[in-house]
């Protein structure tokens, strides 16, 4: 595992940008409890390359959410050092911290759509990480060219004909890929997603993983994403971390592991 | 009774459990309070066998409806609701900003939600006559100062029933456009707002039933409308116009219910 020196970065600085191979997150000594409970994660170190996709997978519990939301902060970390694209992430005001989560895509296992509005409205929704006010809010004023970008994401995750549809009238499958498009409309430089197939069916969660991995290559993006499905997880990435004890378990590329491995990671841990 | 279908007599639990003196004292009291407030405040016996006989007089003295007047007062009418429907759309457009400063999680600072709990808290608690009252003092006889004392109202309705609305929504689809970098007003008009609608649309159009119902009597007190009208008939012992009065504002009213529920029913 690769260790990279941290460095701080002034506020309001532009973080430089990641070079091929270079690590876009590197975690250092990271511990979380919350409240009084158990220590969820205790001293763990990680790296993850640029361009890489990495499976994240463990038993319930494990702090694999956890980790992942720490990364842009929507769980805040315990102690130790998170460094994301360039960007020291505990120590980000909140400007700083907007910024950083303009650059990452987060794609949820709930979807987190608003199920009220057209697909192509949440689509256009993604635009709010680089522009603000009522142009974002609804595709009804969005300007021609964000409504053009919007539809090109429908269209790439194959739902253009579903654009004006009410998310809750859509499948969980396409729901997600609605998801997918919105992450796509940010034009991310890393792409989160937790879980993203776990309320899927088999057949809708293994497209989604596809078209995940498929977007992430093309773009040559990281993706990073945490899965239950060992065949997903040895499918859709190059390299697998385990988490147990509240540490990296498992660090091992993907093609060198095999599901009754995992499986065996699953009931030993 | 078979045996077996028999109760067996075994330990009943008691009928009061852990029985609570203050408890029991306290409802003791209420119970001795409704009965003192019934016997010095409600009418006696005597009372209603007096004032029935009268009801029925002046309901006799109504029919037929005088309808010679009848264009004035649909014009009247129309006024009313006119203010109405005025002092709806200000209070409810006022409601938004404000239901978004009460709701927890999306006002900027406790204190500030503190401060717009306690003004909706004000609005809603001050009866809207009294508001009507205080306008006709502030901007004069007439409708402005009924539009006012409507929109305050509506206000103080709307304001908190907007504010749980928002704290009811999913987090999800927040915590998606925050994930995204998106600035808090952006998540609100994105994400709560359109979550939060149709239970909007469903307060907002009970604001217009209960809008149109107060805007006929805030005349009463000189707030414009046809209270107005209604108040010189009974003292003019005009009956019979009076009758033509409630007659249309009951159709007015009874109107708008029915196209709110429709609407309530298209809409959400």
């Amino acid at each position: 595992m690769n260790i990279v020196a941290f460095q701080k970065t002034a506020p309001g600085e532009a973080a430089a940008p990641i070079s091929a191979g270079a690590a876009v997150v590197s975690v250092r000594g990271l511990s979380k409890q919350f409240g009084a409970g158990p220590l969820v994660m205790s001293g763990l170190d990680l790296d993850i390359q640029q361009g890489s996709k990495v499976a994240i997978i463990g038993a319930n519990g494990t702090g694999k959410s956890t980790l992942i939301r720490m990364l842009v902060r929507l769980v805040e970390p315990g102690s130790g050092d998170i460094r994301l694209l360039g960007e020291d992430v505990r120590t980000l005001g909140a400007a700083g911290l907007k910024r950083l989560r303009s650059r990452v895509g987060f794609v949820f296992q709930r979807h987190n759509l608003v199920t009220r509005l057209s697909a192509l409205t949440n689509v256009v929704h993604g635009v709010q990480s680089r522009m603000s006010g009522p142009r974002t809010w609804t595709q009804l004023l969005a300007p021609r060219e964000v409504r053009a970008e919007a539809m090109h994401c429908l269209e790439r995750v194959g739902l253009a004909d579903k654009a004006m549809a009410r998310v809750d009238t859509l499948s969980g499958g396409q729901s997600q890929r609605v998801a997918v498009a919105r992450m796509l409309m940010q034009r991310p430089e890393l792409v989160i997603a937790d879980e993203p197939d776990a309320s899927l069916d088999p057949k809708s969660g293994e497209e989604v993983m596809a078209t995940l991995a498929a977007l992430a290559s093309e773009q040559s993006a990281t993706l990073i994403f945490v899965s239950h499905r060992m065949e997903h997880a040895i499918s859709f990435s190059e390299r697998i971390i385990g988490l147990g004890g509240g540490r990296v378990a498992l660090d091992k590329p993907s093609h060198t592991v095999s599901e009754a491995e995992l499986t065996r990671f699953f009931h030993h841990d | 009774m078979t045996d077996v279908m028999k109760p067996k007599g075994g330990h009943l639990p008691p009928r009061i459990e852990h029985a609570n003196p203050v408890a029991f004292t306290l409802t003791f009291a209420v119970a001795a309070f409704i009965i003192w407030s019934l016997t010095t405040a409600g009418p006696s016996i005597d009372q209603l066998a007096r004032g029935l006989p009268n009801i029925g007089n002046i309901l006799s003295r109504m029919f037929p409806p005088d309808l010679e007047r009848l264009d004035r007062i649909l014009w009247s009418l129309f006024q009313t609701f006119q203010m109405a429907i005025a002092g709806c759309a200000i209070g409810l457009v006022l409601s938004v900003p404000l239901g978004i400063l009460a709701a927890e999680g999306l006002s900027p600072h406790p204190a500030i939600r503190t401060a717009a709990r306690s003004l909706i808290a004000v609005f809603r608690t001050v009866p809207d006559l009294v508001w009507a009252l205080i306008f006709v003092i502030a901007v004069g006889l007439g409708s402005p100062a009924g539009v006012l004392a409507i929109a305050i109202d509506v206000m103080g309705f709307a304001a908190r029933f907007f504010a749980e609305a928002m704290e009811e929504t999913d987090k999800g689809p927040r915590e998606a456009l925050s994930a995204l970098g998106a600035n808090k007003l952006g998540m609100i008009m994105s994400a709560v707002l359109p979550a939060a609608s149709p239970s909007m649309i469903a307060t907002s159009l009970y604001c217009l039933e209960k809008a149109t119902r107060a805007s006929v009597v805030l005349g009463l007190v000189g707030a414009g409308g046809i209270g107005v009208e209604l108040k010189v008939a009974f003292d003019l012992f005009a009956y019979q116009t009076a009758a033509t009065i409630i007659l249309v504002i009951l159709m007015l009213v009874i109107a708008v219910e029915q196209t709110g529920g429709w609407l309530r029913r298209k809409i959400i």
